[in-house]
C-alpha cells in the first residue's frame, strides 16, 4: 500500500506526534506522575548531548528527531523523584547511539538504555508499565494499527514478529491456566506494550539488518520477556529482555549480513523492499 | 460453611478513634474516613522487602465459628513458625494512621496588622512515636495435607493439588461448602504449583483465647511473587467488594505492575459544611473517582514515611508495632522519632474496589524507589466572620464569594453531587449571598455564645 499521501514521509514525525498526543494524554488527563516541566528537561538533555557528541565524535549530523523521540518515550516510560534522573537518563541514552557501537551501529535502542542504566544505577527511577488506562491503551492500538496501515514507513516486521510471538505466549499460557480470556484481553491492554512494540523493539537502527535476522531478534525478546516476567517474576519484562538481546544483533548481522537501514530523510534512497520498511523509534 | 478468601465479605468494625486534633503545619487534623465507612471492606498488611513477604489477613467475620473457613492460595508451603496470629488493633492503628483527612484553618482578620503571621510556630513535630506435619494423601483426588498445625483459635491445613476438581471434592467432603465456580478458580492457582493455606476455627482455642472476635491471620515467607490473589475471591462474591492494602516497604512506594495505580484527588478546598459529612464525602468522592478510572484502578490514599506525618490522623506506629506486623528490620528502641526524622519503613494505602468483570486477573505489585510523600487530605477554610470596616475587609468579601463558588464547584465534581443542594447546604456561605446587612449586629449575637 503506498504512504498516505498527507503523512510526511519520514515515519518520525508520525512517531513524534503520536507520542507526544500520548503523552498530553498521560499528564492531561490520566494522571501520569510526571511533572510537566520534565519532558522539556529530558529534550533539552536529549538534543544537546546529540550536538555536543556529533561535534565531539566529528559525525556527520543527524538532526534532532531522533533525541526528541528518545525524549518522548523517557518522558512517558521513566518515572523518577529526583529532578535529575531524566536529564541523566537522557544523556545516557544519546550518547550510547555515539560509543557503544558495533560494525558501524550502535547498539541499544537508546530509550531502552537510558531505562535500564536509570533503573539500575540510581535509586530514583522505576517505570509502571500499567499507568495507561483500558480506553487510552485501546485508542492506542487502534491508532498505532491505522498508522501501519496508512504508511508503509511505520509498518515494522519486528514489530509484528515480536506481537505475535507475544500474543501466542500469553494466550498458551491463559489457556494452560485455565485463566479467563478476559485476562489475556487485559494484559494486552497495557499500553507500556504499545510504546514497546511501536517505538522501541521496531527501532530499525539497532535491530538486525536482514528480515530473518529481525524475526528471530523479535520472537527471542518476546521469548525471554515471557520467561522472566512469568518464571522470575520480574517486572518490566520487556524492557529488560531487549536490554539483555540487543548486544547479540551483530552476532545475527554477521550470520545473516544484509543492507543497512537509513532514514528517508538521512540522505539514501529508502529501499523498495517490503521488509526494508523502517518502523520507528530512535536512530 | 463459607468460603472466603482475604476475608471476603469481612469488614473491619473499627473502633472510631476519637482522634485528637493535633497540631500540626499543614492546619489542624480534624476528621478521617476510616475503612469503617466502607461496608464490606477487607484488610491486608503487607510487608514486603526482597524476597520477604509478611502478610497479615484482617478478620471480622461475624457469622457462627463453625462455618468459618479461609481458603488463601501461597507460593509457598508454611512451616508452623511461619504462621502466627496477630492483634486487630495493628491494623487498626495503619487505618487511623493512613485514613483520608480534613484539616481546617481560619481566616485572619483581614483588617488586622500582619504581625500575627510571625506567630507562625516552627513546623511542628508530628507527635514521636512512641507442628504438626501432615503427608497424608488422598491420590485419587490429588490433594495432598502438606502441614497442619493449630495455631491460636485456628486450625490450619496447607494443602497442595494436582487437580482442581480433586481439591473442589476434597474440600466439599471435608465440610467445606464450596461455592459452583470455585474449581474453576482454583484451577490457576494449581497450575503454577501454588500451595493453599485453608484455616478454620478451633472452637475450644477460641474459647480459651477470651476474644469475642476472630484474630488477624499472619504468614511470613519467602517469595518472587509479590502478588495477592483476589480471583478466588470473587466465585461466591454478590458485587463489588473493597480492599484496603497496607504495604509497608524498605525501598519506598509500593503500586500494581498489572493494574493502573492512581493517587485519589487530593488538597482541594472544599465548604466547610464537609466537617459535618465527611462520612458521605469520602465515599462518594472515592466512588467517582473509581468510575474515573474506568473501575480498573487501585487508588492511593496515602504514601508516607512512617516516622512521622502532617497533619497525624493518629501517631505513626511504634516500632514494637511496626515489628508484630511483620515490618522485621525494626528494632525496638531504633532511632530517634518525631521532628520528621524518618525511619526505614515507607507505608502504602492502596484502595481498590474489585469485581470479576474489571479485575480478571489476581494483583501484582513492584515496589518502586518512589519516596515522595502523599496523602489524601481536604481543607476546610472558615471565613472570617468578625468586623471590617476597612478597605481590605470590602477587598476578601469579594475574594471570599469567590472562593466559595470555588469550593462549591469543587465538592460537586468530587462527588457528583448536585451544585444546588451544595449551595443550600453552605447556607450563609453560599456564594452569591450577600453578607447580612446587619453585619454589625452579629457582634452581639456572638458575645455569649
Amino acid at each position: 500500500m503506498p504512504p498516505a499521501t498527507w503523512l510526511p514521509r519520514d515515519p518520525r514525525l508520525l512517531q513524534i506526534a503520536f507520542l507526544s498526543t500520548f503523552l498530553m494524554l498521560g499528564v492531561g488527563w490520566l494522571g501520569f506522575d510526571v511533572p510537566p516541566w520534565q519532558p522539556p528537561l529530558i529534550a533539552l538533555t536529549a538534543c544537546a548531548t546529540q550536538w555536543a557528541m556529533t561535534r565531539w565524535m566529528r559525525t556527520p549530523p543527524a538532526g534532532y528527531l531522533s533525541p526528541i523521540i528518545t525524549s518522548l518515550g523517557l518522558s512517558l516510560l521513566l518515572r523518577t523523584d529526583a529532578f535529575w534522573v531524566g536529564p541523566f537518563a537522557a544523556a545516557v541514552a544519546i550518547s550510547s547511539k555515539f560509543l557503544l557501537r558495533a560494525r558501524g551501529k550502535h547498539l541499544f535502542n537508546p530509550t531502552n538504555l537510558g531505562l535500564v542504566v536509570a533503573m539500575l544505577l540510581t535509586q530514583h527511577a522505576w517505570c509502571s508499565p500499567s499507568q495507561w488506562g483500558h480506553g487510552a491503551a485501546q485508542w492506542g492500538w487502534f491508532a498505532a494499527f491505522g498508522l501501519a496501515v496508512a504508511h508503509r514507513s511505520f509498518r515494522s516486521d519486528v514489530s509484528l514478529a515480536f506481537l505475535g510471538a507475544w500474543v501466542l505466549l500469553k494466550a498458551a499460557r491463559v489457556f494452560y491456566l485455565g485463566a479467563p480470556w478476559t485476562s489475556l484481553q487485559h494484559q494486552l491492554s497495557a499500553g507500556g506494550l504499545i510504546l514497546f512494540t511501536f517505538f522501541m523493539i521496531s527501532d530499525p537502527k539497532t535491530t538486525p539488518d536482514h528480515r530473518a535476522g529481525r524475526v528471530l531478534f523479535a520472537v527471542a525478546v518476546a521469548g525471554l520477556a515471557f520467561f522472566l516476567l512469568h518464571g522470575l517474576w520480574w517486572q518490566n519484562a520487556l524492557v529488560w529482555s531487549l536490554a539483555l538481546l540487543s548486544p547479540f544483533t551483530p552476532l545475527i548481522d554477521r550470520l545473516l549480513p544484509a543492507n543497512r537501514f537509513q532514514w528517508p530523510s538521512g540522505g539514501a534512497s529508502p529501499r523498495t523492499d517490503a521488509c526494508a520498511s523502517p518502523s520507528s523509534q530512535p536512530a | 460453611m463459607r468460603f472466603p478468601l482475604l476475608a471476603t465479605g469481612l469488614m473491619a468494625a473499627l473502633v472510631n478513634l476519637a482522634a485528637p486534633a493535633a497540631e500540626a503545619f499543614c492546619g489542624f487534623y480534624v476528621g478521617k474516613a476510616d475503612t469503617s465507612l466502607f461496608n464490606d471492606a477487607s484488610q491486608v498488611v503487607l510487608v514486603r522487602d526482597g524476597e520477604r513477604t509478611v502478610v497479615t489477613m484482617s478478620n471480622d467475620y461475624k457469622g457462627e465459628l463453625t462455618d468459618f473457613a479461609l481458603v488463601v492460595p501461597v507460593p509457598v508451603v508454611l512451616k508452623r513458625e511461619q504462621i502466627h496470629v496477630g492483634e486487630r488493633r495493628h491494623i487498626e492503628r495503619l487505618d487511623a494512621y493512613s485514613a483520608p483527612r480534613l484539616v481546617e484553618y481560619f481566616d485572619r482578620d483581614p483588617c488586622a496588622p500582619v504581625q500575627m503571621e510571625k506567630r507562625m510556630s516552627a513546623m511542628g513535630a508530628a507527635p514521636g512515636a512512641k507442628g504438626g506435619g501432615g503427608g497424608s494423601m488422598d491420590k485419587s483426588l490429588g490433594v495432598t495435607v502438606e502441614a497442619q498445625y493449630t495455631v491460636g483459635e485456628y486450625d490450619i491445613l496447607i494443602l497442595s493439588a494436582t487437580e482442581s476438581e480433586g481439591l473442589e471434592t476434597w474440600l466439599r467432603e471435608s465440610g467445606y461448602k464450596i461455592p459452583p465456580k470455585a474449581s474453576k478458580a482454583l484451577a490457576p492457582y494449581i497450575k503454577q504449583d501454588m500451595k493453599f493455606f485453608v484455616a478454620k476455627v478451633n472452637l475450644k482455642e477460641q474459647k480459651a483465647t477470651g476474644f469475642s472476635y476472630l484474630r488477624p491471620l499472619q504468614m511470613a515467607y519467602e517469595s518472587k511473587k509479590f502478588m495477592l490473589p483476589i480471583r478466588l475471591g470473587m466465585a461466591n462474591a454478590r458485587g463489588p467488594q473493597d480492599l484496603v492494602i497496607y504495604a509497608l516497604t524498605r525501598q519506598g512506594r509500593v503500586e500494581s505492575s498489572n493494574y493502573r495505580t492512581v493517587k485519589v484527588p487530593s488538597d482541594m478546598d472544599v465548604p466547610v459544611y464537609v466537617k459535618e459529612e465527611f462520612n458521605q464525602f469520602y465515599p462518594a468522592l472515592f466512588s467517582k473517582a473509581h468510575e474515573k478510572a474506568e473501575k480498573r484502578a487501585l487508588l492511593t490514599e496515602y504514601v508516607w514515611d512512617m516516622g512521622w506525618c502532617d497533619p497525624c490522623a493518629a501517631d505513626p506506629l511504634s516500632n514494637e508495632e511496626l515489628r508484630a506486623l511483620g515490618v522485621y528490620w525494626v528494632n525496638e528502641g531504633d532511632g530517634v522519632r518525631g521532628a520528621m526524622g524518618g525511619v526505614p519503613v515507607t507505608l502504602t494505602r492502596l484502595h481498590a474496589r474489585y469485581d470479576g468483570e474489571h479485575f480478571p486477573e489476581d494483583l501484582v505489585f513492584q515496589v518502586t524507589n518512589d519516596k515522595q510523600n502523599f496523602q489524601a487530605r481536604y481543607v476546610l477554610r472558615h471565613a472570617f466572620k468578625g468586623e471590617m470596616k476597612c478597605d481590605e475587609g470590602k477587598e476578601y468579601l469579594l475574594q471570599l464569594d469567590k472562593r466559595h463558588r470555588k469550593e462549591a464547584e469543587t465538592l460537586a465534581e468530587l462527588t457528583g453531587w448536585s451544585l444546588g443542594t451544595i449551595t443550600k447546604k453552605m447556607g450563609a456561605d453560599a456564594p452569591g449571598k450577600k453578607p447580612a446587612k446587619d453585619q454589625e449586629g452579629s457582634w452581639y449575637q456572638k458575645l455569649w455564645k
